[in-house]
């Protein structure tokens, strides 16, 4: 049962105010979304309407702490036949972002920054790598983190600066 | 023709069959690829956690595609669609284009809007034109059928990427499967998600997404699936044995990139297109086309 004593009248307007959020104002409710998703044909829990009608009930930590946020396969159907323009695709982005700031964001995700900041890349090159490419005549690709480390103000672990 | 290749994060390190046979194609149709080192990671893995900081790595990328000033044409749909997004958010967003430019300036990058980006299989339709690729085909794939898998971010969201196909009714991919003179087969889950996007959250869905579509065409029996992004891969070749084992299913669905057909039809070997090393091998077309 929703009590609607528990909830948080303003986390809609939190939701709206992150980017790609705002389109939540436009839903009114007729889950076109949900009739299309291919993760919730496949998890029926995962329910696109569902999470946008307990946001505008302002289920705050029901919504940022529950894992199915994180089942969105972003495949923008859901996008594309909604006849309000919300765009649930990115409004469960702005969600997400809101858990993660929370603590709620899955583990992976603490692990793609740190790749990120380490390799500037999501998968490591080395020299294996680069001999692979040059038995088919494909040119070097290089690990240049160091852009990475400024925007994301990560600092290489001590040790792993030079080489790799 | 010259375009800047965005070769992102996966493809230059497990997907080689691709690179090769994408710069072999590029090569044979008179496209001009130019490499930068600088360009690696588009934004998109964090973007579910951190857009802010995802949006400022594409804008990165894309700032440094203009000082080339030619099109950032991507080899994987999700890097493709995510610098085009973040050029379409900050070309219509002048307060997250400055936000942007804060972050970028102690680099010494700077975002301006103007770059067009574009996967490199719109970009081969747009620019060299279908009828100028088939009038280069000089090997027949007649006899053989291929399904066309389009996936999602090679379609949508439409406002960003559309013009060429409709999210609806795809049918670039099929048109380009044709001019090599196979079949490009439809079939009832041709528009599928492949579920890579849930990988990392849940194995057992993401396999389950991409196991109805493999299953389907296991059924219709074709020569090959046909790939233009390198995360549909690691579900439909990759995941492809996994599935199986969970489904309980025998599944021998052989997947190809595009790219590799389209090199056979320009006369290029198997070898050439790296089909030696496609995981769920083409048997049928590699014993048709080797030397």
């Amino acid at each position: 049962m929703v009590r609607l004593n528990d909830c948080d009248p303003g986390f809609k307007h939190q939701v709206a105010a992150e980017p790609g959020g705002e389109g939540i104002r436009m839903c009114f409710g007729c889950a076109a979304c949900s009739a299309r998703c291919p993760v919730g044909a496949n998890r029926p829990e995962y329910d696109p309407r569902r999470i946008i009608r307990s946001t505008l009930l302002g289920r705050r930590e029901e919504v940022l702490a529950s894992p199915l946020i994180w089942l969105c396969s972003s495949c923008y159907s859901c996008s594309e036949v909604c006849p309000q323009g919300v765009r649930f695709t990115d409004v469960l982005t702005a969600i997400k972002n809101l858990a993660a700031r929370e603590g709620h964001a899955p583990p992976s995700a603490r692990v793609t920054a740190e790749l990120l900041a380490k390799q500037g890349r999501l998968l490591e090159v080395t020299e294996f790598e680069n001999d692979k490419r040059a038995d088919l005549g494909l040119p070097p690709v290089e690990q240049r983190p160091s852009d990475f480390q400024a925007i994301l103000g990560i600092e290489p672990e001590a040790g792993e600066g030079e080489g790799a | 023709m010259k375009a800047l290749l965005f070769l992102g994060c996966t493809v230059p390190v497990r997907n080689l069959n691709y690179e090769l046979s994408a710069r072999q194609v590029c090569e044979a149709l008179g496209v001009e690829l130019v490499d930068d080192p600088e360009l690696a990671c588009c934004g998109y893995p964090l973007k579910g956690s951190d857009q802010a900081h995802a949006l400022v790595i594409a804008a990165r990328a894309l700032a440094q595609a203009r000082a080339h000033c030619l099109p950032l044409v991507a080899l994987c749909s999700a890097c493709a669609g995510t610098l085009a997004e973040a050029e379409h958010h900050l070309s219509h967003d002048p307060e997250a284009a400055a936000m942007v430019n804060q972050e970028l300036e102690p680099l010494g990058l700077t975002y301006e809007p103007g770059v067009r980006v574009t996967h490199l299989v719109r970009y081969l339709i747009s620019e060299v034109g279908l009828e100028a690729i088939k009038a280069k085909m000089t090997q027949s794939l007649e006899g053989f059928s291929f399904a066309p898998h389009y996936g999602c971010h090679y379609l949508k969201p439409a406002e960003v990427i559309g013009g060429l196909d409709d999210p609806e009714n795809p049918q670039s991919l099929a048109q380009l499967i044709e001019a090599t003179g196979a079949t490009a087969v439809n079939h009832p889950r041709l528009k599928d998600c492949c579920g890579g996007g849930v990988l990392g959250a849940d194995e057992e869905l993401a396999g389950a997404m991409a196991g109805a579509k493999l299953a389907e065409l296991n059924e219709l029996g074709v020569t090959a699936m046909v790939m233009v992004c390198p995360f549909c891969n690691v579900m439909y070749e990759g995941q492809q044995k996994a599935i199986a084992k969970r489904m309980d299913l025998k599944l021998k669905v052989p997947v190809v990139y595009l790219t590799q057909l389209l090199g056979l039809g320009l006369g290029l070997s198997p070898d050439q297109v790296g089909l030696k090393l496609n995981r769920v091998k083409p048997k049928e077309l590699i014993k048709a086309f080797k030397e």
